[in-house]
């Protein structure tokens, strides 16, 4: 890609109204879906202009999920870092600490917004695909709460990684159906997903659980993990009287770190870092589609994808269940083409290095996926001039991981 | 006239059979389809990712991905096919993301060359119709559209603008494969379809039996049968050919002797 984009005069005025955002996005599902993606954009429209919808989302967000989550100065990590920084060197490291919520990850935020848009429409079963467990554990979680079944598609091999998520699924009263088609991973789930929703659109809601899929989803998703950028940037405010000079946040399909951009995308002091996984590197088997890959069609929208030159989608990898996934979503190829966003990817070796670091200076056991986030925040804030601020979205805890993390590190529990 | 439109304007409904594009012997079960019968042959482009399929075609998917089977390969057989069959009319379908991946007026002119006179392209929505539309239709290749229990009247003219060589009305909201629709929803279906276009209408998924067939052909311009005869080839092999014609001249028999029995 060599041609320039013009520079628009704003960035968050995205999707077009065909779900576009530039050459990226689109509803690209079968016939049959095609009226029932009509038909929650319609749903979807009423609901963002009506105050009662946003009361009650805020009511859930506070009181259910225990928003705001807090904005975390990481004393420690900063001094470290310091330490093997050139003299004046080594901005200050903040944490959005999204991990505090309710279900330990960011993704409830979502699930809350788009289970509240289920029974507006009048659905009464919920789907949804899950990588690491973090979605399917959110999504349970809010069918619980409102008292609808649900049916959660996991790959068999990320049921191996993840048990402890997959019990935890089952507490909360959904049922988990292992995918054993493909890699067995997050894309065939979602295959498996999809299969389901168009044999089922008359009573099933997906709860599609990052900013990707056919329109409307990238949009409402982002716009209900926007919160996180929105809280943020007021917390800062309040506490340093300034902006973030640099945002980082670890991007699978990438809606922590739309929800986290978004909000600052027109603040044009503030740069931004997404963090794809390189896995065991770009040169091997990894899950950085914007590094890697090329622009394509898949599950609903056209956005970068690792394939091959015929168009067959490519095995991702990466240590974390939730990042290994051969797309992203298509806000994020088009801040990529248009320069907004920088993005960088973190192999599994150096997650699994910041993963520990975390835990000993800070005493916050990350999950996988920030831990890749953490990493270049690390090499970022030691280039960076002391009086800068770092601010990474600390998406989800750790306590999923360890097992992995153990045999990771040969360790065994 | 087209190869399609003539296929359509014969004195029985049509046959549609479905295969996937290297999962056995491509060449001898598509010859197999022709002696038994089939009047419209569609050749399934194989993909990682056959979102709308069920079990069986996403496997014939999986297997042929798995043998090495490229687009230059597909096309290559899909050229043999022509060359054998000058008259049969043979359409590509699939998944969007093999179709554009060199550029869509690549994919139609290649198309073109291999003697390919339709597309369906399961996941691309007529909103998105300009990814690929308008390259096939250059090079005059039918750009044909599915319809579904869930397109409503207010959107079937989306569905219609754009369509040539017939409406596919998939009768099931679901995956292919076994599901079946009841008589009496495609009767309906097929006949608010008619009124909204001069197209002819082909109707398919859980279509198995001769019976089946011959309850379809009774109201529908064609009859589409894909699963089933991808699981002969699975279950066959090497001797699958002889199993497939046998089985589409049954259907064959069925759909051509349809509206004589029903009188």
């Amino acid at each position: 890609m060599t041609e320039t984009i013009p520079k628009p005069n704003s960035y968050r005025t995205g999707p077009d109204d065909r779900g576009h955002f530039g050459a990226y996005g689109g509803r690209y599902v079968a016939e049959t879906l095609m009226p029932l993606v009509l038909d929650l954009e319609r749903e979807y429209r009423a609901a963002k202009e009506d105050p009662a919808f946003r009361a009650q989302f805020d009511d859930l967000l506070e009181h259910y999920v225990g928003r705001p989550s807090p904005l975390y100065y990481a004393e420690r990590l900063t001094d470290h870092v310091r330490e093997s920084a050139p003299a004046g060197k080594g901005a200050q490291i903040w944490f959005k600490r999204d991990e505090l919520n309710h279900t330990g990850a960011h993704k409830i935020n979502n699930c809350v917004g788009q289970i509240l848009l289920a029974m507006r429409m009048g659905k009464t079963r919920i789907i949804a695909e899950t990588g690491a467990g973090q979605h399917g554990v959110a999504t349970a979680t809010v069918a619980a709460r409102f008292g609808l079944p649900c049916v959660i598609y996991m790959g068999a091999r990320d049921m191996e990684r993840q048990a402890p998520n997959v019990f935890r699924m089952k507490l909360l009263g959904a049922e988990v159906i292992g995918v054993e088609s493909g890699a067995r991973t997050l894309k065939d789930a979602m295959n498996e997903a999809l299969r389901d929703w168009v044999a089922n659109v008359h009573d099933t809601f997906y709860i599609i659980g990052t900013a990707a899929g056919p329109h409307p989803y990238p949009e409402l998703v982002r716009d209900f993990q926007s919160v996180i950028g929105t809280e943020a940037k007021a917390q800062m405010q309040a506490r340093t009287g300034r902006l973030p000079d640099l945002l980082v946040a670890a991007i699978g399909g990438g809606s922590n770190a739309i929800g986290l951009f978004h909000p600052f995308l027109d603040d044009p002091d503030v740069k931004m870092l997404g963090v794809e996984a390189a896995g065991q590197g770009l040169e091997k088997k990894h899950a950085a589609s914007l590094a890697g890959g090329a622009p394509g069609i898949l599950h609903g929208n056209k956005t970068y994808l690792l394939q091959d030159e015929d168009g067959q989608i490519a095995e991702a990898h990466s240590i974390s269940a939730g990042l290994d996934y051969p797309g992203i979503g298509p806000e994020h190829s088009w801040l990529k083409d248009s320069g907004r966003v920088d993005y960088v990817s973190c192999t599994d070796e150096e997650a699994l290095t910041a993963f520990q670091l975390l835990c000993k200076t800070e005493g916050i056991i990350p999950a996988l996926e920030p831990a890749h986030a953490i990493a270049k925040v690390i090499e970022a804030a030691r280039e960076m001039d002391e009086d800068k601020i770092v601010l990474a979205n600390l998406c989800g805890r750790g306590d999923k991981d360890i097992f992995t993390v153990a045999d990771a590190l040969g360790v065994a529990i | 006239m087209t190869r399609l439109s003539a296929a359509f304007a014969k004195q029985h409904p049509a046959l549609v059979c479905f295969i996937t594009a290297g999962d056995g012997d491509t060449a001898a079960n598509l010859d197999a389809l022709v002696a038994g019968g089939a009047d419209v042959i569609e050749l399934g482009m194989p993909f990682t990712d056959p979102m709308a399929d069920g079990p069986a075609i996403q496997a014939a998917n999986l297997r042929s991905l798995a043998k090495g089977t490229t687009t230059a390969d597909i096309l290559a057989i899909a050229t043999g096919f022509r060359q054998r069959h000058p008259d049969v009319p043979l359409i590509l379908m699939g998944y969007a993301n093999p179709m554009v991946r060199r550029g869509p007026e690549w994919f139609a002119d290649a198309a073109s060359n291999a003697g390919v006179d339709g597309v369906i392209c399961v996941d691309l929505a007529p909103e998105e119709d300009i990814d690929l539309g308008p390259a096939l239709r250059e090079q005059g290749i039918s750009p044909i559209r599915l319809a579904t229990p869930t397109t409503d009247a207010a959107r079937l003219p989306m569905v219609l603008d754009g369509a040539s060589g017939f409406l596919y009305y998939v009768s099931v909201a679901g995956v292919t494969g076994k599901q079946q629709a009841t008589g009496g929803s495609i009767d309906e279906a097929v006949a608010r379809l008619k009124a909204a276009t001069d197209l002819p209408v082909a109707v398919g998924f859980g279509i198995r039996t001769p019976d089946q067939a011959a309850d379809v052909a009774r109201v529908a311009d064609g009859v589409v049968v894909g699963s089933a005869i991808v699981e002969l080839i699975a279950e066959h092999g090497s001797d699958a050919p002889a199993k497939v014609q046998d089985y589409v001249a049954s259907l064959s028999q069925a759909v051509q002797n349809a509206r004589k029995a029903s009188a």
